[in-house]
């Protein structure tokens, strides 16, 4: 860095960037009934307020089980997709490729509206079902660039040891090639529930009254009392977060690990 | 484990007909056609892209032939998906299932062959002790040295009792002293299964050193097939010359034949070769002779059996075990000759005049 | 050959036909058939595009859309630079850095956005920092403003720029610069001359990614900004709500066609096809 880049400058922006989640934490273990900061005393009493309310609890455990069906189906789809899109030729691949990754791309607000005009003609709108159908869209991209990437880590001759091995195509699939995807699966389906257990577009036009989820719930709360207990929902999901994101960076290690086995 | 199979034939034996594979990258297949017996030790040799891997590749079914046959022990397999082809195979990287143990890797194929657990834990240590690598079935390929996961990948490739086994450059990523020493265990392990090996290389050292025979490849055909000996001291072409060994190549007129032998003008001198063919004369040829085969003429030699030539010394270096001569000859034609260095023997200079000798017998038409 | 390349074609197909359908009939079909709400509301036409040349609320906000989406691309490049340099060249920061980079990565857009809404509220940290110094004596109206906007978005996008400047600048060959130095070049010189333009792949790319993703933002300015700051996807939830569709669809299709026309304009730049695997962060 050596002058031309000053370390404080570095520094400030780092804490430009950490600093807010910073204050959200310590915000959810203030005292005060209104946000201030720092906080006047530690109290774990906004908690208290989100373990024991049911319009808080209720929103929380939909968004699990949304999040849990959509890395299931996303998980299943993907994958398949994934191991698919390594045997097609070329120009079938951009293509098929162009139309999975798209959402990425693909403003949410068109993606959300898109399917609330499609699943309303059929009622769909406030059942949980919807926020599954549309969050596995949104989060299928993830699924299949994470094993579309193990997999190309894969040597190709692993497969054909298999099967000069006497391994049968089948036996190939699920002795080799899916013991050596399974990390780039799990940080898939990872990556699927986060994107699903966080995303709020979607929701706040197919939740209706049926189905709020925890992000919907929140939005609602801060339209009307900005109390600290958002703070302490906010907590519990950035700490649940980061406990996913180390789960999929230990698989990746893993995963690399077990590539460089070969020389 | 070995005595399950009846004593004689234990190898398979393979005929390649008129094998094509078209690519349009490089190391398509041109039409090989190729006889190796029951228990012999075959070498591919060629550089690459010559279409020596795509061949062993048909082989084992991973790649299909365009056109021809590949049958082994007389019965097509073309049509034969690999998994039922019952071939070992060694791959250049090894290809160790990185999430399994070595003895799981080893019982791989036994298990898919349903051997009994107790069985297959019976085999794999025996498969073990062949490679000599016992006691070390807990542990993980990437627990283990470049050497070491060789042995493993050939215990998994003949532990399932295979009759034919396919290797494709397996020293290729190990250093030389490693790699002598497995050529040296291997040549042990062929003689004592009794199998037949198809190897490939592109060391040329390594074929002559480990074969019964060598196919030497050049795009996509077989130029020669023969005994190392063969290879070395009859080369048929140009490129066999060349590629096996070091070769000097002479520019020559032929003047007619006696019996097998051509008598051929060369450099100034009449130079008498092996020949295969019969060539009219006045026609242009080359003929080909080795470096360590020529040596330096004092006193008479009997012109029928010995070759002559006057030439100078343009270049002299000394290697240690041996001397190495750039010389060049009446028109210009440049010749290197290899000689055992020795303390008795005058050592050439630059600039000196000197006459060759070499016998007849070491001198080919290509 | 043929035959056992169709095979693998086959198969291949087979194994992406579940998510093709699934994504066809659930994702492309509801998002098409809305988008034609624009042109056969009630008869075909395209009468409403006409009439969008003529929209002084959609130039403002399509004007406004850009216009943010621009400031958060031009801050995310300054702000992040130095990150990206600093994550590649510092071995002993660069797990600190990461980590720093990636958890507001993944932490929800909601969460951030109210972490900002609790720093620069009337009564925000910020705020309560600068009267209690001193500097001012009125809090400072920053929340509900276009900088609070900025702000919220370029703590959010930042990291989609880090990540492929830190890319194009580790695949530099350092005895580059070293050499650029060996031959005398103060270190500034070698930056300008040698880091800065081969770095500029990864800056393009970064640069897109923000720039595009920044267009479709709804959470961050509903909840940061004022009431005049609309872009074009609050416009388009705010119609959704009224039931005008055709108006709505109309919006998006302008939206999304924004959004392609720049990334097929820039598919040709280096470094761009890095830039979608990136976003699947």
């Amino acid at each position: 860095m050596r002058g031309i880049l000053p370390k404080s400058f570095v520094g400030l922006i780092l804490l430009f960037l950490a600093f807010p989640i910073v204050v959200v934490f310590a915000v959810s273990f203030s005292s005060a009934n209104y946000l201030t900061f720092p906080p006047p005393a530690l109290s774990l009493k906004w908690y208290r307020v989100y373990f024991s309310a049911e319009n808080w609890l209720a929103p929380t455990w939909l968004s699990i089980w949304v999040a849990a069906c959509t890395v299931v189906l996303s998980t299943f789809l993907g994958t398949l997709a994934a191991l698919g899109l390594a045997k097609l030729p070329r120009p079938l691949k951009v293509l098929v490729s162009g139309l999975i990754l798209s959402p990425l791309i693909v403003p949410v607000i068109v993606v959300s509206i898109g399917v609330y005009y499609a699943f309303s003609k059929y009622g769909l709108v406030g059942k949980p079902i919807a926020l599954v159908l549309a969050h596995t869209s949104l989060a299928v991209p993830f699924v299949v660039t994470s094993v579309t990437a193990t997999l190309a880590g894969i040597d190709p001759r692993l497969e054909q040891a298999a099967l000069s091995l006497g391994a049968t195509p089948r036996g190939t699939f699920f002795q080799v090639t899916l013991p050596l995807i399974q990390p780039g699966v799990i940080v898939g389906a990872l990556f699927a529930f986060i994107t699903s257990f966080d995303e709020l577009i979607v929701a706040l036009f197919l939740s209706g009254q049926g189905a709020v989820t925890l992000p919907r719930r929140m939005w609602e709360d801060l339209r009307y009392a900005i109390d600290p207990t958002i703070a302490a929902v906010s907590t519990l999901t950035i700490v649940f977060t980061a406990i996913l994101l180390g789960t999929a960076h230990y698989l990746r290690k893993r995963a690399e690990q077990n590539r460089t086995a070969s020389p | 484990m070995r005595d399950t199979v009846s004593s004689t034939g234990r190898g398979a034996s393979v005929s390649l007909a008129g094998l094509e594979k078209s690519y349009e990258r490089v190391g398509a297949v041109n039409g090989v056609s190729l006889d190796i017996r029951s228990g012999e030790f075959l070498t591919l040799l060629g550089p690459s892209g010559s279409g020596k891997t795509t061949t062993l590749m048909m082989i084992a079914g991973f790649e299909q032939p365009t056109k021809g046959d590949i049958a082994i022990d007389g019965i097509s397999v073309v049509a034969m998906p690999p998994h039922k082809r019952n071939i070992g195979m060694v791959f250049q990287n090894y290809a160790l299932f990185p999430h399994l143990t070595v003895a799981e890797n080893i019982g791989f194929p036994l298990k898919q062959r349903g051997v009994p657990k107790a069985e297959r834990t019976k085999l794999v240590g025996e498969a073990l002790e062949l490679v000599h690598l016992p006691g070390y079935g807990g542990r993980y390929p990437r627990q283990l040295s470049g050497g070491q996961q060789q042995r493993v990948a050939l215990a998994r490739a003949i532990v399932f009792q295979p009759r034919l086994l396919l290797m494709d450059e397996p020293l290729g990523a190990l250093d030389k002293q490693l790699r002598e020493n497995l050529q040296l265990e291997m040549r042990r392990l062929h003689a004592d299964l009794g199998i037949t090996f198809i190897y490939v290389t592109h060391d040329q050292e390594e074929a002559l050193t480990m074969s019964d025979r060598i196919a030497v490849m050049n795009d996509g055909l077989v130029a020669q097939i023969g005994s190392p000996e063969d290879l070395y001291d009859r080369p048929c072409n140009r490129f066999v010359a060349g590629f096996i060994g070091e070769s000097n190549f002479l520019p020559a007129t032929v003047r007619g034949m006696e019996g097998d032998i051509v008598v051929a003008d060369c450099q100034g001198a009449v130079v008498r070769a092996l020949c295969p063919g019969r060539p009219g004369s006045g026609a242009q040829v080359t003929l080909t002779t080795r470096p360590e085969r020529l040596r330096f003429a004092n006193g008479a030699h009997d012109s029928a059996t010995v070759n002559r030539m006057s030439v100078t010394v343009t270049e002299a270096v000394f290697a240690g075990e041996r001397c190495r001569y750039m010389l060049q000859a009446a028109d210009g034609t440049s010749m290197v000759l290899k000689e055992p260095s020795s303390a008795a023997i005058r050592r050439r200079t630059v600039g000196e005049q000197a006459e060759i000798a070499w016998s007849v017998a070491d001198t080919i038409l290509v | 050959m043929s035959s056992s390349a169709s095979l693998r074609t086959t198969t291949g197909i087979l194994l992406v036909a579940p998510l093709v359908i699934y994504m066809v009939v659930l994702y492309a079909l509801p998002v098409a058939s809305m988008l034609l709400r624009s042109l056969n509301d009630p008869t075909w036409s395209i009468d409403r595009y006409k009439e969008l040349m003529s929209d002084t609320v959609f130039f403002n906000t399509l004007s406004n859309t850009l216009y943010t989406a621009v400031i958060v691309t031009l801050g995310s490049l300054v702000l992040g630079y130095p990150v990206a340099l600093a994550l590649v060249r510092s071995k002993r920061l660069a797990p600190l850095i990461l980590v720093v980079v990636l958890l507001p990565f993944w932490t929800s857009v909601l969460v951030r956005s109210y972490a900002w809404m609790v720093l620069l509220g009337r009564h925000g940290l910020i705020n309560e920092a600068l009267m209690s110094s001193g500097l001012i004596d009125r809090p400072l109206r920053i929340l509900n403003t276009p900088l609070a906007v900025y702000i919220g978005m370029i703590h959010i996008l930042l990291p989609y720029m880090i990540l492929p400047i830190a890319n194009a600048l580790r695949q530099i060959d350092p005895s580059l610069a070293r050499a650029a130095s060996g031959l005398g070049s103060p270190p500034w010189k070698t930056f300008l001359q040698v880091t800065l333009p081969l770095s500029v792949p990864g800056v393009a790319a970064g640069g897109l990614l923000v720039f595009v993703l920044s267009l479709g933002f709804y959470i961050t300015p509903a909840m940061l900004g004022g009431p005049r700051d609309i872009t074009l996807s609050m416009l388009i939830a705010n119609q959704v709500d009224q039931l005008n569709w055709a108006y709505a669809a109309c919006l998006s299709t302008v939206l999304l066609a924004t959004a392609l026309i720049i990334i097929v304009v820039c598919r040709r730049l280096p470094g761009i096809g890095s830039a979608f695997k990136m976003s699947a962060r």
